[in-house]
């Protein structure tokens, strides 16, 4: 195949990005934001959350949580700004900018996932 | 109703003007007239030197696409008394080079639709005697990307096309698709070629207007989504078996 485009890669983290921010984000806001500070639902509890925290398979779920929205909005974002502010030609920065935003944001939540 | 409503065309020749200006002719406003009616009307009675393509008057040629106040609309199927009292404002398609007044070239459109390979392709043809049977669950996977007229409406509201003339664009893509989904045909991966690149599919970024201004209710928009779950299953295929997918 001729010219083969990178676009598939970063579509596919986009388009997982965007099931996950529309599917799985309301929810955990719902829950972390809404239901358990205003006491409509009685929450699990420091302790528990903290053992189910430092679970393994938790943390994965979480840094994926954190991360494919993250690459989902870079792809976004530098659309936005290829279309929208009309300057493709910084495409070199941007690309750098906004993927690269959303790498060293996937690296800041692992970082903070791990330590706790 | 009142009888009469004005229409605005803007009035061009590049070899001559310096740039596209408006020139106003009040028409009559019959509930059963389309603008193209009022076009038609003003070039038998008002200024025959007016410019304009149409030719069928019933939305199957695809011929007489323009701009009406400022919406990318088949003339014969847009009716006047939607915009009664006016003015209406008739403007050529926009994303086209204008040849003379409400005429644009449409060579662009063509070189990219004979790229994206729109007929039905066969590694081996069958005998001129024997059929092609195909069930109607078969038929209805593609008919409503066969109901493009190639009028290039899409192409008029589309951004991404407006401010890079290489992007494939949305009825071209559609078109692959099209033929892509049809039972008969083998030359999917010959026109992935085309469509996966750069300037093809990933262009695209989902503004959804080819789809809202379409007359045929083809969604090119859904087409090219679709089109790049499949390019990029490819491109996973071919990542996991890198021999296998040549």
């Amino acid at each position: 195949m001729s010219k083969r485009s990178n676009e598939p890669f970063l579509w596919l983290l986009f388009s997982a990005g965007g099931v996950v921010s529309a599917l799985l984000m309301p929810i955990h806001l719902l829950l972390f934001a809404l239901a358990f500070p205003l006491g409509w639902l009685d929450g699990p509890g420091y302790e528990k959350l903290l053992v189910l925290l430092r679970h393994p398979m938790t943390r994965v779920y979480l840094l994926v949580l954190c991360s494919l929205p993250l690459f989902h909005w870079a792809h976004r974002f530098r659309f936005t700004l290829y279309d929208g502010l009309q300057i493709k030609h910084l495409s070199e920065f941007i690309n750098v900018f906004c993927y690269g935003g959303a790498t060293v944001g996937t690296v800041v939540a692992a970082c903070l996932l791990w330590s706790i | 109703m009142a009888n009469r409503i004005t229409i605005e065309v803007t009035r061009y020749d590049p070899a001559q003007d310096e740039k596209p200006r408006f020139d106003s002719f009040e028409v009559p406003l019959r509930k059963e007239w389309v603008v193209l009616d009022a076009l038609n009307y003003i070039k038998d009675h008002l200024d025959g030197s007016l410019t304009f393509r149409w030719s069928c008057r019933m939305g199957v040629c695809g011929s007489c696409g323009m701009t009406v106040n400022g919406v990318p609309k088949l003339t014969c199927a847009t009716f006047l008394s939607d915009y009664a009292p006016g003015p209406v404002r008739v403007e050529p398609m926009k994303n086209f080079p204008v040849l003379k007044d409400l005429v644009v070239d449409t060579s662009d459109f063509l070189v990219k639709l004979e790229k994206s390979k729109p007929w039905i392709i066969r590694k081996v043809e069958k005998p001129l005697d024997e059929e092609y049977f195909q069930t109607p669950e078969q038929l209805e996977a593609y008919k409503q990307y066969s109901m493009c007229i190639n009028c290039m409406l899409c192409y008029a509201a589309c951004p991404v096309y407006g401010l890079d003339p290489l992007f494939i664009g949305p009825a071209a893509i559609a078109l692959a698709q099209r033929y892509n989904m049809d039972s008969r045909d083998e030359g999917a991966s010959e026109r992935m070629d085309i469509l996966s690149q750069h300037d093809g599919i990933w262009g695209c970024t989902f503004v959804g207007e080819c789809t809202q201004v379409c007359p045929k209710h083809v969604d090119p928009a859904g087409a090219i989504q679709q089109y790049k779950l499949t390019a990029t299953m490819e491109w996973v295929k071919a990542l996991v078996l890198p021999r296998g997918s040549e």
